[in-house]
Parts: structure tokens; sequence; C-alpha cells
């Protein structure tokens, strides 16, 4: 059916590549839409039964309709613009800020063919779209013309360009065993031996550190020191009501599954079964592993915020340079060591 | 026109006047979100011409990393504007002189016919140019690609001890120390017989 679609928007030329693009993108971001409602819903219900209460469950069946009340309530809510503010920035943040987490999302593979932008250069792409998110926060903070939101937007900078550092370093790992940047072919690379020959055994160093500067990026507890409510209210956000909080609120979750979707792609093989390809039914391969990969990763997101407490900002500090880093580069190490010797590595070893 | 054509216009004015405003307008925060602009667009116009690689590393190095240091100290110094504008007439004509000497070398480096002829067939379209690139810095140039990492690296080392001092009255934790300390290292129970009003025990 879409191969259909496709050739025959592609018989009008220019303009129907277009309408098929605009299609294809609208496939992707209408349902991160609804996971993201649908996952602040399950956090409020996980958190719920962590603490032992009953989380939301009044609005709609098990509380399902909560989200979407409240995203009601903040888009019909007035929306205050300070008056000592830098106006064009304070609307255009949340936006900026919307724009790169939604905009990665073109190269992720569903599925060995559901990818919208195939490119060589997908991670590095992934790399440069997750490092732009920190500006919308940084403007926020600066816009509000606040101390509390002034103080969350330095504080998210400084900890977001310390991360992505060692993230950036871990991806290098997943890099060097794929022997490609392209996701496809990653997922590709890992695929063979079930849930053996996927890449989280031979760079686990680097995937636990992928992820938690994963979650240190996207601001969420224990690293949420941007918005740290007993500290600074509510950090960048504290000026900002109605829908363009409601557009932060959105980015935030936003990016915590695309995280998760990531963790899943370059370290768990993405679509593929975790069973080897043998085993009738379990072991073919599709895009419901992939889902059932990031909802796990989604989950520890949520079971970090209720186990843990806050760092402090030095200890953030503290476990970015000197412990992630050091780590993640001597693990580089043993990795090229690995490659260079066939014990694991791209299947046409280098010359 | 060809849609290239086009977009490389529309990239091309937006880098033009974004450059413009960087050094025009008067905010110091708006200058620098403006060469932000400058960079993402630079970028665009690289994608157009299918350096991928390069295009991508502009916007992960320069935008998601050394703009965001950037935007960090300029809003934390408080700078005025006033004072840094004074002179900016009188410093026009040496500025223009310096932007067309700039501007002759960078044509007579390109060669005027290397700007009408089509461009040479491509190493690098073939198989995409980040895997061209890194067969070229790792293997055929893998020597002085390390020696100039070296040279990068004692760079930063020697930027950092230049610029490192210990500050006195400044307390610093440590970790290693905080995590090994015990309850009685803190605290000490006492056992004593209670004390009441009367003085005695009860």
């Amino acid at each position: 059916m879409f191969d259909a679609l496709h050739a025959y928007l592609l018989g009008y030329g220019a303009p129907g590549l277009v309408v098929w693009l605009v299609l294809c993108i609208l496939a992707i971001a209408v349902p991160v839409i609804l996971a993201v409602a649908l996952y602040v819903w399950w956090e409020r219900k996980v958190l719920g039964w962590m603490h032992v209460r009953m989380g939301p469950n009044s609005v709609g069946p098990a509380g399902l309709a909560q989200t979407f009340a409240d995203v009601f309530k903040l888009l019909l809510k007035e929306y205050l613009i300070p008056q000592r503010a830098s106006k064009l920035l304070f609307v255009l943040a949340p936006l900026i800020a919307l724009t790169p987490a939604f905009a990665a999302w073109a190269v992720i593979p569903f599925d060995q063919r559901a990818v919208l932008a195939n490119i060589n250069a997908g991670l590095l792409y992934l790399l440069a779209m997750t490092s732009m998110g920190v500006y919308g926060i940084i403007l926020a903070g600066w816009s509000s013309n606040s101390k509390y939101a002034f103080l969350g937007a330095m504080r998210s900078a400084a900890q977001v360009v310390s991360y992505e550092i060692a993230m950036g370093i871990a991806l290098v790992g997943v890099l060097i065993c794929a022997g490609s940047l392209n996701l496809s072919d990653i997922v590709r690379a890992q695929s063979g031996h079930g849930a053996l020959g996927w890449f989280f055994l031979p760079l686990l160093p680097l995937f636990v550190i992928y992820f938690v500067s994963g979650v240190a990026e996207t601001n969420r507890a224990p690293f949420d020191v941007a918005e740290g409510e007993s500290e600074i209210v509510a950090g960048f956000h504290v000026e900002y009501s109605g829908a363009p909080f409601a557009v932060f609120f959105l980015t935030e979750y936003a990016n915590m599954i695309l995280i998760s979707f990531l963790a899943a792609v370059l370290f768990l093989g993405g679509w593929l079964s975790p069973f080897p390809e043998s085993v009738p039914l379990l072991g073919a391969p599709g895009w419901w592993w992939l889902f059932a990969k990031a909802f796990v990763f989604a989950f520890f997101y949520l079971w970090f915020r209720a186990a843990f407490p806050r760092y402090r900002y030095d200890q953030i500090m503290r476990l970015g340079w000197k412990v992630f880093i050091p780590i993640a580069l001597a693990w580089i190490g043993v990795v090229g060591c690995l490659v260079y010797f066939g014990v694991i590595g791209p299947v046409e070893a280098a010359p | 026109m060809s849609i290239d054509l086009v977009l490389f216009y529309a990239f091309a004015a937006v880098l033009v006047l974004a450059a413009l405003g960087v050094i025009s307008v008067k905010n110091s925060v708006h200058a620098a979100l403006l060469l932000v602009l400058c960079f993402f667009t630079s970028a665009a116009l690289w994608l157009l011409m299918q350096a991928e690689f390069l295009a991508i590393a502009l916007v992960l190095v320069y935008v998601g990393a050394v703009m965001v240091l950037f935007l960090f100290v300029v809003m934390m110094l408080d700078i005025k504007s006033e004072p840094i504008r004074e002179g900016f007439i009188r410093y026009l004509p040496v500025g223009v002189l310096v932007a067309a000497v700039m501007l002759a070398e960078m044509l007579a480096l390109m060669g005027i016919r290397g700007l009408t002829l089509p461009a040479p067939a491509d190493p690098a379209a073939a198989s995409g140019n980040t895997s061209w690139l890194g067969n070229a810095l790792f293997r055929d140039f893998l020597l002085p690609f390390e020696v100039a990492a070296v040279i990068l690296t004692v760079a930063v080392i020697a930027a950092i001890m230049l610029t490192l001092r210990r500050r006195a009255n400044v307390r610093y934790e440590d970790p290693a120390w905080q995590v090994s300390v015990r309850a009685r290292d803190r605290i000490r129970i006492v056992k004593m017989p209670p004390v009441t009003e009367s003085g005695g025990a009860p």
C-alpha cells in the first residue's frame, strides 16, 4: 500500500514528492506526540505505584485521559510574557527547543525498510541534533530576565556540554564496532547471534555511559539541576505558562523517548530479535522488538526518577569529567584492539 | 533555474544577512545567536555541495559546543554595548580595507577561473565522503594527523595550565574522602545516667 501511494504521488513530480515527505514526517511526528501523552500518563502511574499511591485515576479509564485534559488546560490558559523579558527570544525559545527534538527522529530506523532518511552520516546527524537542543533551554533562561531561570540555563549549558563529550565518545565505540555511521547498517552489524551479537556485550561500559549521559542530556532526574524545584523553583521555564510551557514539556518527553530508541538501536540491536533466527515466530525481526526495547529504557527513566535523589552540581561535573570520559576513552582503546585482532567487529575486517 | 540554485541563493542571502547582523546588532547575545545562524546556514551550503561530513561536523562542533560556551560567557558578562559601538564609524574604513584584502587573497587562492569552470570530478562522491575522509586521515596521512592531534592536545593542556590557579579560602570536596566517612567520625554516643530536675537518679 505504501509503495502504491509512493508511486502514485511521484507521478505528480516534485509537488508529489513534497506531499509524500510531509506525509512521512506526519507519520512519525504524530505518533511521537501521542506517545509523549501516554508516556506522561505512564510516568505518573509508575511514580504513583512506587510511592504506594494510585496516580491519576479520575479522567478516563485508569486516568488515561488525564494527560489530554492537562494539555487542553495548558493550551487554553493565558500565556504571560514578563514585562522586561526579551520578547522575541522568549517566544522563540520553546520552538528552538522543539525543532531538534523532532528533527532527530528522521534517521531512526524502525524496521528494515521503515526509515525516513537513510543517510550515511546518520550517527553524526543525531549527535548534531541532540547537541542543539540546549539552545532552547539557554535562551529560555536568558530571555526570561529572571534569576532562577538564568541559573537553570547556566547549569543546563554546563551539564549538557560536559555529558555530550562522554556521549560522543561512547558512540565512537559503536562506530568502530559497526564500521558505519548509518543507523540501519549499525543494526545489521549486530545481527547473527541473537542477543549475544548485540553491541551491549563488548561495549558494556560505553552502553552504561551512553544511557546515563542520555539521562543527563535530557535534564531528567537525578540530573535535573536545570529545573531543581527545591532550589530554583522550576529553573529555565519558571516564567513560562500555557502553551509555551506545554511545548517545553513535549520537548523533554520527546527527547527521553528519542534517547530510549537510540539506546535500543545502537546497543540492543534495534529491530532484531533477541532469539536466533532459527527459533520459529520469536526469531523473526520486526519493529515490535525495537518498541519493546525502547519501552524498557523509557521505564528506566521513570525508575531513576523515583529511586535516586538529585545529584549535587559538583557531583554531576565530577561524574561527567572524571569518571565517564576517562572510562569511555580507555574502552575505546579496548574496542580498537578487539576489532583489530578480529575478536569482534565489522564483517569486512580492515586490511 | 534548478532547485539547487534557488536553495543556494536563499541560504547565501540568509548567511550574508546574518553575518551583517553579527557586527551591527546592539545586543551581544543577539549577535552570538546570529553567529549561530551563520554557522548553520554555512552547514546547509556545504550540504548542498554534498560535503555531508563537514556540514554535520560544523553543526556538531561549532553550533553544538563552541557557540554554547560562547553564549554562556556572553550572557555572564554584562557587556555595555554603547562604549563598544563608539568607534564603529571611525574604524569602518580600516575594516573595509581588511575585508577587501582578504577577499582579494581568497580569490587569488581559488583562482578566478575556478569560479566559472565546472567542479572537477569528486573522488569522495562515489562512496560518501565520510568514509573517504576517514581513509584519507587514518590510512594515507596517519602520521601527520596524529602529530596534529598531539599538538592540539598539548595546546589544550597548556591553556588549562595557564589559567589554572589555586585560590585561597576555597573548600574543595574530595568524594573519595566523603564516601569513606563513617557514622562514628561524625557523632559520638556518650553513655551517662539520666539527669532529672532533682539532680539524682530516679
